[in-house]
């Protein structure tokens, strides 16, 4: 059994005529009920519900602040490399791309963990592009711990690994993993991610799961939205993260909804997700899955992302570059992944946070080796 | 009923709420509530403190005469419960610990089996061990022999606010422990805490229903309150209950 075939029952499933026959009763049934269900969570993300958005925000609200309290766990990326074998239609490290190239060496990422360190932040997620070739595993392993002993918590978002590969990583003092499906829809998965591994569909699909097997405490999935139809996305990421939850009890499930930011290469997306939705998808996840940790990152920009503080978000980016290293020296001119639109400081993160009645916890793990 | 006490290990305790620190919107809300609430112990979670913080301590925020239950929250076996707990005491915490050791991050049962695993070594090294379990009567009883000085049986699962859901385990816990039970978790409402406290419970641990009022320091007060009068009723011996209804004119009386 794996997530595949829970995606493959809904192989033909017409989601806009689902969509079309959901009635208010509906929503307000999928909305009082004490434990949603699939078909619950599809009817909260259903175009209809948008009218009950504020009665999902209350729910979303009390479910967050019962489960996680008034607070807001931080943490910072830091991009090790952007070489990449990939040629992902819609990513500024495509493979395609002229772009400047770069692996940070050792060294070099003492010196931004260093740099990091020095804004307070205690948990670090490092990526790098997918070119396994130039990023091997001895490096990932040694870049994880040369972070261990800047930090309380390192987490990885990298090509997706065997499990083996992810128990080496967390020997070596990594509890997270983040990997992104970008998409769940099969055909739009093939056309946009046009060469290298990453077009292997069920690779990246598995990979959660691998990881889980793999030890990370931390499971963190997410679909680019923007790329296929953003409700049945969300839709398949919400399955995903109680397919995980159910199967792996050991493991904390988080959810990221990135959603399409302009990065090099001009691609434009066929989809676009407003505000508004965003809202409803996140507060639909929050009702399905009460626990699960929800990231929200700096591609949403400061002002939103202080509003949506208590929809059920737990964990926010601060402080954040997309470029290749970018903390200890912010001099080279860098090609983001994508473009951050809260270019706050963590201390200012932080701030406002605290303005808006939550903590911003800094530590929230140690790893007993 | 000046000598209403709890000792758990060498502390003596005249208050029988207990706190947490998680969930609060800011930690300068912590010395607040303990004040309000009378809470004499208040437990953290090592995975929270970070002793080289730049910015705040969450241990500033805890008055020195208000006793520290460290726990080992994050924990997914005895060893690595046995560990945070040593780290815990040569972090200067000491030799309080609250041993939580959970393997199912969905509904987060504590796991019976490697808690007493846990308890068995750190009692032997000294701690003052308050093991965090679903209440079991024959753990509890092997964990009394191992040494804990309380166990601490969860009312509902953590964070639900849904109160004594497994009250007629609590009540088997509460006949036949000789230590003291503290009913932790699940505890939702001041009317819960006062509910375990009329069962006799020898304190409770609440934390999620405070931290996540909309006023912690009245909630915390609120508490402080129910816990109280829980007690007090405890010990003034409740009438029985009865399911039949006991007219003040017996229809037997004239038989008498």
């Amino acid at each position: 059994m794996s997530f595949f075939q829970i995606v493959e029952q809904y192989r033909g499933f017409d989601f806009q005529q689902f969509f079309d026959q959901v009635t208010d009763e509906a929503v307000e049934r999928s909305l009082a009920r004490e434990k949603p269900g699939a078909i619950d969570f599809l009817t909260l993300l259903s175009p209809r519900a948008a009218t009950y958005l504020e009665p999902m925000a209350h729910k979303a609200h009390q479910l967050t602040v019962q489960y996680f309290g008034r607070t807001i766990q931080l943490f910072i990326p830091l991009y090790i490399s952007n070489h990449c074998a990939n040629q992902c239609a819609y990513c500024g490290f495509n493979h395609e791309n002229a772009i400047i190239r770069r692996k940070l060496t050792l060294e070099e990422i003492e010196a931004e963990a260093c740099a990091i360190a020095r804004t307070g932040m205690q948990h670090v997620l490092f990526l790098t592009g997918e070119a396994q070739h130039l990023t091997p595993m001895e490096y990932l392993v040694a870049a994880a711990q040369c972070l261990k002993r800047h930090f309380a918590s390192v987490a990885i978002e990298v090509y997706p690994l065997e499990v083996a590969e992810y128990r080496r990583l967390q020997r070596a003092g990594v509890d997270g993993m983040t990997l992104f499906q970008e998409t769940y829809n099969q055909e739009v998965y093939k056309r946009v991610h046009r060469a290298g591994r990453k077009m292997d569909y069920h690779w990246r699909l598995n990979a959660p799961e691998r990881a889980a097997q793999g030890g990370m405490r931390v499971v963190n999935l997410g679909p680019l939205l923007g790329l296929a139809e953003p409700r049945s996305e969300i839709f398949f990421t919400g399955l995903h993260a109680r397919y995980l939850d159910n199967k792996y009890l050991e493991t904390e499930v988080a959810v990221s909804l990135p959603r399409f930011n302009e990065a090099e290469g001009d691609f434009q997306p066929d989809y676009l997700v407003d505000d508004k939705t965003f809202v409803q998808f996140m507060t639909a996840l929050r009702i399905f899955l009460p626990r699960a940790g929800l990231t929200i990152s700096t591609r949403e920009n400061a002002a939103f992302r202080d509003r949506i503080l208590p929809l059920g978000a737990t964990r926010y980016s601060a402080g954040s570059s997309t470029g290749v290293g970018g903390y200890a020296d912010n001099q080279v001119e860098q090609t983001p992944q994508f473009e951050i639109t809260d270019d706050r400081s963590v201390d200012e993160v932080a701030a406002a946070i605290v303005a808006h009645g939550y903590q911003p916890v800094y530590k929230d793990w140690d790893q007993i080796a | 009923m000046k000598d209403d006490v709890l000792k758990l290990g060498t502390v003596t305790f005249t208050n029988r709420l207990f706190t947490g620190t998680g969930k609060f919107a800011a930690n300068s809300l912590i010395p607040k509530m303990l004040a309000a609430s009378n809470s004499q112990m208040i437990t953290v979670a090592l995975r929270r403190i970070d002793t080289t913080a730049q910015s705040e301590n969450i241990l500033d925020s805890i008055p020195k005469n208000v006793t520290l239950l460290p726990n080992t929250s994050g924990a997914r076996t005895a060893e690595q419960a046995v560990r945070i707990a040593r780290i815990a005491r040569e972090a200067g915490c000491g030799d309080f610990i609250k041993i939580e050791v959970i393997t199912d991050m969905k509904y987060l049962m504590p796991d019976n089996w490697e808690t007493l695993k846990a308890t068995e070594i750190l009692a032997k090294e000294g701690f003052i061990v308050l093991p965090y379990i679903l209440p079991d009567l024959p753990l509890a009883k092997r964990l009394e022999s191992a040494g804990a000085v309380a166990v601490m049986p969860l009312g509902a699962p953590i964070g639900t606010n849904r109160g004594l859901e497994t009250r007629p385990l609590l009540e088997l816990l509460i006949e036949n422990c000789t230590i003291p039970v503290v009913v932790d978790a699940g505890i939702g409402r001041p009317s819960q805490a006062a509910a375990a406290m009329e069962m006799g419970a020898d304190a409770v641990l609440v934390n999620t229903a405070i931290a996540t009022a909309r006023d912690p320091i009245a909630m915390g007060r609120a508490f402080d309150q129910a816990v109280r009068a829980g007690r007090t009723a405890y010990l003034a011996e409740l009438a029985e209950e009865s399911n039949l209804a006991r007219a003040s004119s017996p229809l037997t009386g004239f038989l008498d």
